[in-house]
C-alpha cells in the first residue's frame, strides 16, 4: 500500500476517531437491574405526615450529610383564615428533632416533607457547564462530584432549594433518591424509615405499580408546575398555600 | 486543475489545521473519560459509582429474614407500617456482622414521644398524648408494647402490661 503523505493526513482523523469509538466498547450493566426498566420518582401524602422527622434523620445517617445541611426537610404551615397566601413556615434544623408543640388552635396546620423533584426537564442539569449534573436513563438527577467544579450555578437553578455546596468538598451535593439503595432493590431511607408511609417510592415505568391507580383517583400535585420541571415529586392533599 | 501559482500557501494553512486537530483529538482522547457521553453529556461511570455507595439501613425485608417473629406480632398490630430501623436506627452493619455489633434498645421515652406527642399541628386522626399527663415519666414500654402498642393486643406473651392509664386522647 502505496500512501502519500496527503492521504496519510486527511486518513489520520478518520482512523483517530474510529479508534476513539472502539475504546468506548459496549456499556456495562449493573447485574439484574436495568436502567432502562425504571422511571423513578416520588408519593408524598400530606395528610399522613406527622412532622416527627424521621426521613430527616435518617437521610443524614445513610448519606453523610453535613451538620446544618439538608437533602430533604420538613416544613411546618400554619395558615389562618385571612393570610391564605401567607402562611406561616417553620423548619427548625430541617425539622430533625420535630416541631415545637401547639396546643389546640383553629388554624390549620400541616407538615411538607421536601427534597429534590428528581424533575424531568430540570433547570439545575441545563445549567451546568461541565456536565457534572445530570438525569439518569431512569430518571434520577445525580452529580458526578469528580467533575463537579462548584460554581453553584445548580444550587442557584433549582427552583426548589434542594441543592447546596458541600462545607468540606467544596462541591453540588443533594439527594440522590437513595441510588445506591433502589439500584439494589431496596426503597430510599426515607420512606424505609417514615412510620406513616407518608413517602412511596414510585416507579413511573412499572405497570403493576400503584402510583398509576394513585394518580388517577386522588388530588395530586407537583411544586411550582408553571415552572414546566417536570417535577417528579407528587404531593397528595396538597394545600394551595404551599411554595 | 490549474491552481493559482500562489495557492501554496492554502495547503500550508491547511496541513497546519489538521495538525491542529490531530492534537486536539490527542489532548480530548487523555482528557476526557472513557465513559463520558456513554448516556448523554456526562461521565457514565458515575451513575455506578454512586450506584455502589455503602448501604446503612439494611431494609425491613433484612430485618424480617431473621426476626422473623418480632416482624409477625409486629405485623398483626398497629405499628405494621412501621419499618424496623425507624425506631431502631441503621443496622446494616448488624445485618453484615450480627454477633460482634450489637444494636442498643431504643429508650421508649424518648422514642415514642416524636410521633405521639400531642400537638395541634398533627393530623387529627393520629393517635397522640400528652406524655406528662398520660404516663407521669414512665417509659411507654411499662404498658405498651411497642412491636404492638394496643395494651392487650400482645398475645405471644400473653402480658397485659399494666392498666390502662388516664390522660390519653385517644
Amino acid at each position: 500500500m502505496n500512501l502519500s503523505r496527503r492521504h496519510f493526513l486527511v486518513l489520520l482523523p478518520a482512523a483517530a476517531i474510529g479508534y476513539e469509538y472502539a475504546l468506548a466498547g459496549t456499556p456495562a450493566t449493573a447485574p439484574n437491574y436495568n436502567k432502562s426498566d425504571h422511571w423513578w420518582g416520588m408519593l408524598i401524602d400530606i395528610p399522613k405526615c406527622i412532622g416527627c422527622g424521621n426521613c430527616v434523620r435518617a437521610c443524614q445517617t445513610e448519606n453523610n450529610v453535613p451538620e446544618g445541611f439538608f437533602r430533604t426537610w420538613v416544613e411546618r404551615y400554619h395558615v389562618d383564615d385571612w393570610h391564605l397566601e401567607r402562611p406561616e413556615v417553620i423548619s427548625p434544623d430541617g425539622g430533625k428533632e420535630g416541631f415545637p408543640v401547639v396546643e389546640a388552635d383553629a388554624d390549620k396546620y400541616f407538615f411538607v416533607p421536601k427534597m429534590c423533584n428528581h424533575c424531568s426537564d430540570s433547570p439545575c442539569t441545563q445549567v451546568c457547564p461541565v456536565g457534572a449534573t445530570f438525569i439518569t436513563p431512569d430518571g434520577v438527577v445525580l452529580v458526578d462530584q469528580t467533575y463537579c467544579l462548584g460554581c453553584a450555578y445548580c444550587v442557584q437553578a433549582c427552583p426548589y432549594g434542594c441543592r447546596y455546596i458541600h462545607p468540606e468538598k467544596k462541591v453540588a451535593d443533594k439527594c440522590t433518591l437513595c441510588y445506591h439503595r433502589i439500584t439494589k432493590g431496596l426503597t430510599t431511607a426515607c420512606v424505609e424509615n417514615c412510620p406513616t408511609g407518608a413517602r412511596q417510592l414510585v416507579d413511573l415505568k412499572d405497570p403493576k405499580d400503584p402510583i398509576h391507580e394513585f394518580l388517577k383517583t386522588h388530588n395530586v400535585q407537583v411544586l411550582k408546575p408553571q415552572m414546566a420541571t417536570g417535577a417528579k415529586a407528587f404531593y397528595n392533599g396538597m394545600d394551595g398555600s404551599v411554595r | 486543475m490549474k491552481l493559482s501559482k500562489d495557492s501554496g500557501h492554502l495547503f500550508r494553512f491547511l496541513g497546519l489545521f489538521v495538525i491542529a486537530f490531530l492534537i486536539f483529538l490527542v489532548v480530548r482522547h487523555f482528557v476526557v473519560p472513557k465513559s463520558f457521553g456513554e448516556y448523554g453529556h456526562y461521565r457514565g461511570a458515575a451513575i455506578d459509582e454512586i450506584a455502589a455507595l455503602p448501604v446503612k439501613f439494611a431494609g425491613h425485608q433484612t430485618c424480617e429474614a431473621c426476626h422473623s417473629d418480632i416482624a409477625d406480632t409486629k405485623n398483626g398490630g398497629k405499628h405494621a407500617h412501621v419499618n424496623c430501623e425507624a425506631c431502631h436506627g441503621a443496622l446494616a452493619d448488624h445485618a453484615s456482622d450480627p454477633a460482634s455489633v450489637i444494636p442498643m434498645l431504643p429508650d421508649t421515652t424518648v422514642l415514642c414521644a416524636r410521633c405521639h406527642t400531642a400537638s395541634a399541628a398533627k393530623p387529627a386522626g393520629f393517635p397522640q398524648v400528652k406524655i406528662d399527663e398520660h404516663s407521669g415519666g414512665l417509659p411507654c414500654k411499662t404498658c405498651h408494647n411497642p412491636h404492638t402498642p394496643v395494651i392487650g393486643s400482645d398475645k405471644a406473651s400473653g402480658a397485659v402490661l399494666g392498666a390502662k392509664t388516664a390522660g390519653g386522647t385517644k
